[in-house]
């Protein structure tokens, strides 16, 4: 770890002013940054502790959704009352993720945040574009079992890792942000990632000192909600692959669906394919298996990973079967 | 306290006598000594490279850090002797020199070593020392070297890499029926939760070393040749260890650079490996390749019955993995082949982890079984028992004790085996496909040598010392009980001390054969004690040998595995519903510590059959995962019900105590009998180890077909 100098926030603005300079980083948890910083990963000199503010409030909103304050801890947000009612996915897909102590730590703001658990990006003696923009990707050729098959670039095929994210895009979950000059905007979910491209070291659309405040949940949609996460042991790991669903079903028929994937892409992997192939299927396995297919028809794997494909489709039509009582 | 002696306090569940130090933190582990002046803290710098030489070592950053109070590199480590010799009986008592080349011979290999007065500024440091390599060519990739893998001559348990009875070939070409398939098993990392730590502390010619290690003597003496010094010079600290599974039969690298530090700059310095190092610095279990070929009559009788097995070793190294010894005495079979092939690669040191051998040799001997009984549509149980036998089939001596076909037999009662229905992909509970798979278990026994010393104190206390280590297993607490029966005192009258070469000498922890050997040490020393006390006597010392042991018989330890395993029919996820493991173990010293290592050998066992493995990546000489997030093993969640019985066993031709090893033989076979149970459940026949999801896709996909 190189020194580094440390700062608790007095207030959003000073916070935010603060984090403006390019070697600036927000901190929360840590439950990431720490580790990436022990691993000269993350080397910044500045760092920016948003603990003192006041973003670890769960509220309801007018519109009848819910605001997640940014420091909210994973724990808190899936024991949340509300949540567990309106937005069982969500709750599911945190309590999948990672471990108790962790989850006690981590954060809502940084959870959207945290980098790829790539190998390739952990072990600074290989190439990684992602790490050292210019070097190459060691995934591409190489043991590539955790990596992404849909969304990436010959640049870099790293996946994003997080469960809670995955519900929140299937949520349809809209980021607010402030920037140090004050002005506040607000980012649906599936567009705060940026495409690795030919650049996977800029991985989200947000500006130096821009914080996250909050994460805004719309009022629940209609239907029956599942998180479904595959990996390589029961607990404590990191998604081959996961989905989250949300469909609702009429006279055996597909009424509204929503799909999510997770461990596939450089983000959560919202499928507008799957869910137009839904709406108006039969509530079989069939169909399910269809949407799959129209999910991952531009999905390529990259040898290790290659299974991912068919195991997305199959986990897919598993969470479905699961959420419309399908036997 | 009440006086008077506890009735045969061997074999109670008695609760561990350091369990309390333990869970309160006051149990002090090598890297937690703090001594007088302070200790500063070292930390190593490993290679980026896997084969090559460092050109130039630029540490003028490094020198001029905050705290930093040496930075040792190739040019200016001191002399010491150079690693080896690589055929010393001994094996963990070679030299263990740092930095004493240019050369690296493995990825992560030491080329700096920074001591700072703080963790975090020797940390910081490390990473400002740059160097520069030359790479050479190397080999990494095991399959790919397997043409070109020598005969090792002899494999690690000292017996020949080849063995052969009858006419293998002969009998296999002409078997009524028979199967040949090619197993694989994936390299492992025994992965401790404590790491390798070392504090080195000098006075004047006195070298004290505390540090994580299973043996003690060992190390006392490869630390003694590494600096040509004598060996009464060194003194070797090892109270508590944070678990070894082999890890810790050799010393490394952290003792070697923080007595070298400690020397230099005339404090104590201490290390401990870094999780990543720990990957690469230390020894992994091999992978392995092995073609089984098994041969029989219409009736199941094994006539022809062959293993042969390729492992890896490093490129300076011998080390073989004895994948085929428990091959060479589990099942009668009248012709017989086992071979062993090295290749030796740039990749670190492979060496002993848990159940070296029976642990990945029985993986595959036991999945193949259950090929042979389907292909001659036989219950699996039954073809193990129709090919049991009470002679050691290549050695030609009878069994000490065998009980292979009660374990058997008790087991598939007790487990409801005669539930199993036979065709695979019968069983279904909602999405889930159930299956049931059995395997046997082995573990070769044997007597080490060791000396213990009892002493009787003035207030009739019992004090028993000896250079023995409790690496976790419950040592302190067994050996408590054979010395307060030995002496006829209560348990709370004896106090145990260990893990210090100023004790008498032991061969330490390893290979199963601690609490036999230390065991029957302590009793012989305290029957000693007792039988003088009379006389006045009040310290005795005790021994064994390994000639204690009846060497006109086989010794093992038997079992049979159960696993009921349910496979989720979409996404292939495998859940070990519930598993029992009966086992003939000999007389069992304290019921609660053995049940804890056969179950923690099953785990192990469902880790190796379904998570637990690591890559090379052929391209660098690296193993991909260096970090628990990435390095699975099984958790909690991963466990289902273990259920764990003990058979009465005497053995009036075994160790002095009539015990066997436990902390081995509950891995054996455990993991062959989770794949067979996936086999029952799907029909899918997995021998690419281990079955993780992706695996039992194909499979799954035709069933849906």
């Amino acid at each position: 770890m190189k020194p580094f100098r440390y700062e608790r926030a007095s207030s959003l603005a000073s916070a935010c002013a603060s984090a403006t300079e390019p070697t600036a980083k927000f901190i929360a948890g840590g439950t990431n940054l720490l580790d990436l910083m022990k691993l000269q990963i993350e080397t910044p000199t500045h760092l920016v502790d948003i603990g003192p503010l006041p973003l670890a409030e769960i509220e309801e909103t007018a519109e009848g959704g819910l605001r997640i304050g940014a420091r909210v801890t994973n724990s808190a947000l899936a024991a949340d009352m509300r949540v567990r009612r309106r937005y069982p996915v969500l709750s599911q897909a945190i309590l999948a993720g990672a471990s108790t102590q962790l989850r006690n730590k981590a954060t809502t703001g940084g959870n959207l945040l945290q980098r790829t658990r790539c190998p390739y990006f952990y072990d600074t003696t290989k190439p990684c574009n992602k790490r050292m923009p210019g070097s190459g990707c060691a995934a591409l050729g190489g043991l590539n079992r955790m990596n992404a098959v849909i969304g990436v670039s010959d640049d870099c095929i790293a996946a994003h890792g997080s469960d809670m994210a995955v519900a929140m895009a299937a949520l349809d979950a809209r980021v607010e942000t402030v920037a140090a000059d004050g002005a506040t905007r607000i980012i649906p979910i599936d567009a705060l990632y940026r495409p690795p491209g030919d650049t996977p070291h800029i991985e989200t659309v947000l500006a130096p000192g821009e914080l996250i405040q909050s994460v805004v949940l719309p009022p629940p949609p209609p239907g029956r909600q599942l998180y479904r996460k595959v990996r390589d042991r029961a607990s404590f790991a990191f998604a081959l692959v996961s989905v989250a669903v949300v469909v609702a079903c009429e006279d055996d028929r597909v009424r509204a669906a929503r799909v999510a994937f997770g461990g596939i892409s450089y983000k959560p992997w919202r499928s507008a394919e799957a869910e137009a192939a839904l709406i108006g299927a039969t509530v079989t396995r069939a169909s399910f298996d269809a949407a799959g297919h129209a999910a991952l028809r531009n999905a390529r794997g990259y040898g290790y990973n290659d299974f991912k494909i068919p195991l997305a489709r199959r986990t897919l039509r598993a969470a479905l079967a699961d959420a419309t009582g399908v036997i | 306290m009440a006086e008077g002696k506890l009735a045969d306090p061997i074999g109670l569940p008695l609760d561990r006598v350091d369990g309390h130090l333990k869970v309160t933190g006051r149990a002090t582990y090598a890297f937690e000594y703090a001594t007088q002046g302070g200790a500063a803290y070292g930390v190593i710098v490993p290679a980026a490279v896997a084969k090559g030489r460092v050109v130039a070592v630029d540490v003028r950053d490094a020198e001029s850090a905050p705290g930093v109070l040496l930075v040792l590199t190739k040019d200016n480590a001191p002399p010491q002797s150079p690693w080896g010799p690589v055929d010393l009986p001994d094996r963990f008592a070679r030299a263990e020199p740092a930095l004493d080349s240019d050369e690296v011979r493995y990825f992560g290999f030491p080329v700096a070593f920074v001591v700072a007065e703080t963790f975090e500024q020797a940390t910081a440091a490390a990473a400002l020392v740059r160097v520069r390599y030359e790479s050479l060519p190397a080999e990494y990739d095991l399959r790919a070297a397997g043409p070109s893998a020598e005969d090792p001559g002899h494999i690690s348990d000292g017996t020949p890499a080849d063995s052969s009875v009858g006419d293998f070939e002969a009998a296999f070409a002409t078997a009524p029926v028979k199967i040949e398939a090619i197993y694989t098993t994936p390299y492992q990392n025994q992965a401790p939760m404590e790491p390798h730590a070392t504090m080195a502390v000098w006075d004047g010619q006195m070298l004290t070393v505390h540090t994580s290690a299973q043996l003690t003597t060992s190390p006392q003496e490869g630390l003694a040749r590494t600096f040509n010094m004598p060996k009464e010079n060194v003194r070797i600290i090892t109270r508590y260890v944070g678990g070894g599974f082999g890890s810790k039969l050799p010393f490394y690298v952290d003792a070697t650079l923080a007595a070298i530090g400690a020397r230099i700059i005339r404090r104590p310095v201490k290390l401990a490996m870094t999780r990543p190092q720990l990957f690469h610095m230390t020894t992994h279990r091999t992978a392995s390749a092995q073609r089984l070929r098994l041969g029989a009559d219409r009736n199941g009788r094994l006539t022809a019955y062959g293993q042969d097995a390729l492992v890896q070793c490093a490129r300076f190294d011998s080390y073989t993995e004895p994948v085929c010894g428990a091959a060479r005495m589990l099942y009668a079979a009248p012709n017989r082949l086992t071979r062993h092939r090295l290749a030796k690669l740039d990749l670190p040191r492979s060496d002993s982890m848990r159940a070296p051998g029976d642990a990945i040799g029985l993986l595959a001997l036991e999945c193949a079984m259950d090929e042979l009984a389907d292909a001659l549509g036989l219950d699996p149980v039954d073809l193990r028992l129709r090919n049991d036998t009470e002679i050691d089939p290549e050695r030609h001596m009878p069994f000490a004790s065998r009980h292979l076909a009660e374990a058997l037999r008790q087991g598939a009662a007790r487990f409801g085996w005669d539930k199993r229905v036979a065709k695979p992909a019968s069983v279904r509970d909602g999405r889930w496909l159930i299956g049931l798979g059995v395997a046997s278990a082995i573990r070769a026994d044997a007597l080490r040598s060791a000396t213990a010393r009892a002493r009787l104190e003035r207030d009739g206390r019992l004090t028993v010392e000896l250079a023995m280590t409790d690496i976790g297993t419950g040592t302190y607490t067994i050996l408590t009980q054979v010395a307060a029966e030995a002496m006829e005192l209560p348990v709370d009258r004896v106090t145990v001390r260990l893990g210090d070469t100023r004790f008498p000498p032991t061969d330490g922890s390893g290979g199963s054969f601690g609490a036999a050997t230390s065991g029957a040490a302590v009793y012989a020393a305290c029957r000693k004690l007792n039988a003088g006390l009379a006389l006045g006597i009040t310290e005795a010392e005790g021994s064994v040998t390994p000639a204690d042991l009846d060497d006109t018989y086989a010794h093992a330890g038997f079992g049979a595995h159960f696993a009921e395993a349910a496979v989720h029919r979409d996404t292939g996820e495998v859940r070990v519903r519930r598993m029992l493991g009966v086992f003939a173990a000999g007389r069992i010293l304290n019921a609660k510590t053995a049940r804890s290592q056969m179950i923690g050998g099953m785990t192990w066992g469902i880790g190796s059959a379904l998570i637990e493995e690591n890559h090379v990546d052929p391209r660098y000489g690296s193993f991909v995962n260096q970090d628990l997030a990435s390095y699975h093993v099984a958790v909690n969640a991963d466990v289902g019900a273990l259920d764990v019985m003990f058979l009465d066993e005497a053995d009036p031709h075994g160790s002095p105590l009539g015990s066997k090893g436990v902390g081995e033989l509950g891995i054996c076979g455990a993991g062959a009998a989770v794949i067979n149970a996936i086999h029952n459940a799907t029909g899918a026949r997995i021998r690419d180890m281990p079955a993780t999801p992706d695996k039992l896709l194909a499979r799954l996909e035709a069933l849906d077909a």
